[in-house]
């Protein structure tokens, strides 16, 4: 297939029908809003139903509801929306329904703003709804990687009977790029036997549910849940270095800040500087393995977030305290620049020069 | 020997855990009912609430999903956008639906989603121990209104039924209660109404049923049938709100 140039939420839209997903619920939220309406006339396209739900609340149900009868499903919203959203994810999760969701960031908390941010890293990797559970959290830094990863969350959540979530900013949504959708696929290869679809002869009921009452059979419940995310973290990160096989610093950095921070260190490289970017491409399960092979020669890690400092607890975690970890980090919709992510690289070289 | 009542094919054979005296039994049982004679136990997936009718999905028969609170008119959504050819309904408390789920069946009736609504409104919550709904009478008391419930302090009663009457997405709307055989007759006949509005694909569908809460009623099960036969009717009065025939 030939490259296309589009909007990165309206290549979400395209991306999720050319992984056989069409089923999308969701309500209006900047800086997504391209991408319903573009599902609006495009799933009818394909013999989908696109459907404006009354409530964020109200569309994650819906898709609970669709991915009960074994088909894929997405929702999409933004920060404010996927805070409502996440009694229902809890509920996915409890009830291991698999399902895509997008969240394009925007600054918070509360209403916040309208601008890119990266400071819902917490909410999504963390939690955020309540009870012991994971979300696979994929973080794509391009147009062409939104297709890529909406096709790879779809088989990880039908793989793993579980959610698995978009995360972006609205600089990464409003951004065209030029995309090749690749092959069509669907979710047909994945097992179903368990949707509930109406008996159709079978004896057993299918049941749908999160609800275990005896103690025993719910730490049954967990401990088998704990199984599946054991296995995700061992077969399922992924990450991209960028120069990293002799730099003294590495820089973290995810999404559309792994893209600032490399303009960064190529105009560090110029002045002499080593430094490279190691970016998780899954936040959850963020890939510790990977970065702990990407800072072998380094003397110190510079995590760059749009946040106050969310992802460089996992960037600590990682390192297990074996490397200096400093942050920088540009909240509320502001967003670094390469200079400014030069000009700290240059205060923590003068820093630790003595080491390196 | 003639076998003259049994089980409907659509109940498994689980014992309900339901207090003496409570009515989501018998309401069960004619849903199972009207599911057996209607043919519809292949087909169909039921939308169980958070509340006492939680584990509906040991009961029924059928296919079923657990909502979270207040939610299962979404979930039913979901699941009749996906799968139009199944039959889909719901089945929940007025604390449910009434309360916290109000934005959900508000607007699954304003949409004419092809679903139907069993909702059981015992004018307490039960599951958690009798504290005041939306639907509790004024002056009833309960663990959340000790001195009676107080239209100064928290309002006044909700009637679902009423006030879903002024959507026009609505096809069939209908009181009943099951005090007594005869009321148990006519909410038979109500939930096999509604199942056939959505059957014909009408639209939106809601039988709402008066029910018994001996239990946090803190009555024998004989002075709670005269509670909904004396109290409760006065209230909610009983009646078809809305109808295929008015619709068209
Ligand atoms: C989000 C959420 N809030 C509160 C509860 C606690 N809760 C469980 S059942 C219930 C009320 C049930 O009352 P009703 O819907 O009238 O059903 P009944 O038990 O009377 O049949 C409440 C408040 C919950 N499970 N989830
Ligand atoms: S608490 Fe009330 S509604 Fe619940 S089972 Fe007992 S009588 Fe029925």
């Amino acid at each position: 297939m030939s490259k296309v140039l589009m909007k990165g939420n309206e290549a979400i839209g395209e991306a999720a029908i050319k992984a056989g997903c069409r089923y999308f619920f969701g309500y209006p939220i900047t800086p997504q809003s391209e991408l319903p309406e573009y599902l609006s006339w495009r799933l009818p396209e394909v013999g989908g139903v696109f459907l404006q739900a009354e409530s964020e609340v109200a569309a994650i149900n819906m898709v609970y509801g669709a991915a009960a009868t074994g088909v894929r499903v997405m929702t999409s919203s933004s920060s404010p929306g996927i805070s409502l959203k996440q009694e229902g994810i809890s509920y996915l999760a409890g009830a291991e329904l698999p399902c895509l969701i997008i969240n394009i960031m925007r600054g918070g908390p509360g209403l916040g703003g309208i601008q890119p941010s990266q400071s819902d890293y917490f909410q999504a990797t963390k939690g955020g709804g309540h009870g012991d559970y994971r979300l696979i959290v994929l973080a794509p830094a391009s147009v062409q990687e939104i297709a890529d990863l909406v096709k790879k969350g779809f088989d990880l959540a039908d793989h793993y009977r579980m959610p698995a979530l978009l995360l972006g900013d609205g600089m990464l949504g409003q951004m065209m790029e030029p995309v090749d959708f690749g092959t069509e696929t669907s979710g047909d290869k994945f097992d179903h036997a368990w949707a509930t679809t109406g008996k159709q002869g079978r004896e057993h009921t299918n049941i749908i549910n999160s609800l275990y009452l005896k103690p025993e059979e719910l730490e049954a419940h967990n401990r088998r849940l704990e199984k599946k995310y054991l296995e995700i973290m061992k077969q399922e990160t992924m990450a991209e270095q960028y120069l990293t096989e002799d730099a003294e610093v590495v820089i973290a950095a995810y999404g559309m800040t792994a893209r600032i921070t490399k303009a960064a260190v190529d105009m560090a490289r110029r002045e002499g500087i080593k430094a490279g970017v190691f970016r998780p491409i899954t936040l959850w399960p963020f890939p510790q393995r990977e970065l702990n092979e990407a800072t072998q020669k380094a003397q110190v890690v510079l995590t760059v977030e749009m946040s106050l400092g969310q992802m460089v607890e996992d960037v600590q975690l990682a390192l297990k305290g074996r490397l200096p970890v400093e942050f920088y980090g540009r909240v509320g919709g502001m967003v670094p620049t390469a200079e400014e992510v030069l000009n700290e690289v240059k205060k923590i070289v003068k820093r630790y020069q003595e080491a390196m | 020997m003639a076998v003259v009542f049994e089980r409907p094919k659509s109940l498994k054979e689980t014992k309900f855990h339901y207090c003496p005296g409570c009515h989501h039994g018998i309401i069960h049982r004619l849903v199972a009912e009207v599911i057996d004679e209607l043919k519809l136990q292949e087909k169909t997936i039921a939308i169980l609430p958070v509340g006492c009718a939680v584990l509906g999905y040991e009961y029924f028969d059928v296919d079923c999903i657990e909502a979270a609170h207040g939610r299962a008119p979404a979930v039913a959504t979901g699941v009749k956008r996906c799968r139009p050819e199944t039959f889909v309904f719901t089945y929940q408390g007025d604390g449910d639906l009434a309360s916290i789920g109000t934005a959900e069946i508000i607007h699954a009736a304003a949409r004419g989603e092809n679903i139907s609504v069993i909702y059981v409104n015992n004018a307490i919550y039960g599951m958690t121990g009798g504290q005041m709904a939306p639907t509790t009478l004024l002056g009833q008391k309960t663990t959340t209104s000790p001195q009676g419930r107080k239209a100064e302090l928290t309002g006044y009663p909700l009637r679902v039924c009423e006030m879903l009457a002024t959507l026009q997405g609505v096809t069939y709307l209908e009181r009943t209660s099951v005090h007594d055989p005869k009321h148990v007759r006519k909410t038979k006949k109500a939930i096999k109404e509604a199942f056939q509005v959505q059957l014909a694909g009408k639209g939106f569908a809601l039988v709402e049923v008066l029910s018994a809460c001996p239990t946090n009623w803190r009555m024998s099960p004989e002075r709670a049938l005269d509670f909904v036969k004396n109290q409760m009717i006065n209230y909610y009065p009983l009646g078809v709100f809305k109808s295929l025939e008015e619709v068209e």
